[in-house]
């Protein structure tokens, strides 16, 4: 199977997120580097607005994630409540 | 009292339905075919333009607030970065050569995607692609504008930042990049959309800025980290409209898969080339290195594009055939860039130098097959001749590829002590080419390519000289001539890293930020 990844830049804004992440994906790898966090995932990877709400204590979009992303690899598929991306 | 909004927001999919469907018209003056003459002609067949579909589903309104958010963000940074003198800040000055090679090599070629991004957005028929194109577009040039003002922080303290625009046209080695984008523009839409969405965005642009801007953050220069890092959160959604737009065909009409797959194995090849210079970047100008070439190759070409070509292979897509020699390549090409930069360094617009024998420590370690054997012997001795001061710089031309336009400086797979040379001939002319991928896409186009203008050629045909120079008078040296023709500093911009201007300031400048002198 092939790996799907994400990555954000490290920081503040972006921890909650790389928490839920990892949370809602078991199957999720973390490989931190320079100012940089990077997450693999076998197959697909899903973040899901809920999650991130319930670690942030307000609302967000999850078109905010733009604001820290980096790279990402895999189709991607977005909505109001989640951000999938997998490879066939 | 705050006032209650009453109606409930659209959600994603409606909010992106309303906004980029149905905005466009069915002209009647002229005929559709004739105000979109381009939508046709590469033989890429489109029956249903509303297919497209943007899985980040951006519209305007969102791009405007998160691009404003982004660029507070980066200008933040920029500031504190000038104002607290964070040049200093980097772990030696030779790291700023990198970024030297950077801003004269790369930022143009973002001010060139932005013009065929808005040229690609004004020839596609449909709408969905159209807004995508438009907002690549605003993204490019504010890539261009935002490493321009960061790097121009460098500019205040250094030589070699000046005249990077003018350079872009002429300079011999940025011809380089030049050319990729000069072949992708002259193209029509569709492969522009694989040449530059496709194959530099998804495929390549991951080796570009994400091994190197964390390797920046490793040298402690947060302003190029921070510009990276802001055009690579765009570089996200353009990989997905690449990726999208190779779907898109490939779903549309069976007749378009051979020639989406003849694009796709032109310019992997194209843009592997060009990616050299990178992998340069990252082996020799880092002074911290944050990995190899090699290492960031294999994840994020070998592991991740083999995700990519395993899930387009339901479409028929195949891998392209240059990733056989991709895999012997990527334990020589750094080395070999470096070794042709390093003689040449009486022409380069950056400084040069041999590593230590830590670094080359380091190389040996990431590099077990081909360091030791091929290149540190030759590396010693260039240093110890440096040393006793006899710092070669090679002072004839080398012959350039009529494709890929970078010197035959590239082995053979089989053995790398023999340079790697192919030869087309063309209505009675011969051509050269640097592998069986450059050939390959020479023979395909032929009459496109022989109209490459390549600066070897050039300065030997004597267009590379200031205005009203004469080659015939005593004495004439032609080297002098076309360092000033390219706005280049003979002895400030160019030469060996040890004894230059850069290397002094840094160091004098450093003493005074951490000494009460």
């Amino acid at each position: 199977m092939s790996t799907v990844f994400i990555a954000f830049q490290t920081n503040d804004d972006t921890r909650p997120i790389i928490e839920s992440i990892l949370a809602d994906n078991p199957h999720a790898v973390l490989d931190e580097q320079p100012a940089m966090v990077k997450i693999n995932a076998e197959g697909s990877l899903v973040i899901k607005r809920e999650s991130i709400e319930e670690r942030i204590g307000r609302r967000f979009d999850l078109q905010e994630l733009q604001v820290n992303l980096i790279t990402i690899s895999g189709h991607l598929d977005e909505d109001d409540d989640q951000f999938s991306l997998t490879w066939n | 009292m705050d006032m209650q909004a009453s109606k409930k927001k659209l959600g994603l999919k409606e909010k992106y339905a309303h906004m980029t469907r149905g905005l466009d018209w069915e002209t009647s003056y002229q005929p559709m075919d004739k105000v979109f003459p381009q939508a046709t002609f590469e033989g890429i067949k489109i029956h249903d333009w509303d297919k497209w579909e943007d899985p980040f589903r951006l519209t305007m309104d969102a791009y405007w607030k998160y691009q404003a958010e982004k660029e507070r963000k980066l200008y933040a940074v920029l500031d504190a970065f000038a104002q607290n003198n964070g040049h200093l800040g980097v772990t030696d000055a030779r790291y700023i050569n990198a970024l030297k090679l950077f801003l004269t090599g790369i930022s143009p070629l973002e001010y060139v995607a932005h013009r065929g991004f808005a040229a690609a957005g004004r020839n596609f028929p449909g709408v969905g692609p159209r807004v995508a194109c438009l907002m690549q577009s605003l993204d490019e040039i504010r890539h261009a504008q935002t490493q321009i003002h960061a790097l121009s922080n460098y500019n205040k303290h250094y030589d070699g930042f000046h005249d990077f625009k003018y350079m872009i046209e002429r300079v011999w080695y940025l011809s380089v990049p030049k050319s990729f984008f000069d072949d992708a523009f002259s193209a029509g839409p569709f492969e522009w959309m694989i040449a530059i969405g496709f194959s530099f965005e998804y495929v390549l642009t991951n080796l570009l800025f994400v091994p190197f801007m964390s390797g920046a953050a490793y040298n402690g220069d947060m302003a190029t980290v921070t510009f990276g890092f802001s055009a690579q959160s765009d570089e996200a959604r353009h990989m997905t409209l690449g990726l999208e737009c190779i779907k898109f065909m490939l779903e549309q009409d069976p007749d378009n898969l051979p020639i989406v797959q003849k694009w796709i194995d032109k310019w992997a090849w194209r843009g592997i080339r060009v990616l050299s210079l990178v992998g340069m970047m990252m082996d020799y100008m880092l002074p911290k290195r944050v990995m190899s070439w090699k290492e960031a190759w294999e994840i994020y070409f070998e592991q991740n594009g083999g995700a990519l070509f395993g899930d387009l292979a339901r479409y028929g897509i195949k891998v392209p055939e240059c990733l056989a020699q991709c895999s012997i390549d990527k334990e020589h090409i750094s080395h070999q860039a470096w070794a042709t930069f390093y003689q040449y360094g009486g022409a380069a617009a950056f400084h040069t130098w041999m590593p230590t024998d830590d670094e080359m420590d380091w190389l040996s370690a990431k590099y077990p097959n081909t360091f030791d054997k091929y290149y540190r012997a030759r590396f010693t001795y260039w240093r110890d001749e440096a040393e006793k001061g006899n710092r070669f710089y090679s002072n004839t031309l080398p012959m350039l590829c009529q494709v890929c336009q970078i010197p035959m400086l590239f082995t053979e797979p089989g053995d790398p002590t023999q340079i790697c040379y192919r030869e087309s001939d063309y209505e009675g002319e011969k051509y050269h080419t640097c592998s069986d991928g450059c050939k390959h896409i020479f023979d395909d186009e032929p009459q496109k390519y022989v109209q490459a203008w390549l600066p070897v050629h050039q300065i030997y045909q004597g267009n590379c000289f200031p205005e009203g120079t004469d080659p015939t008078v005593e004495g004439f040296n032609p080297l002098a001539k076309v360092l000033e023709w390219y706005h280049l500093e003979h002895g400030k911009d160019n030469l060996d890293f040890e004894g230059s201007r850069d290397q002094k300031n840094f160091d004098t400048w450093r003493g005074m930020a951490t000494k009460n002198t």
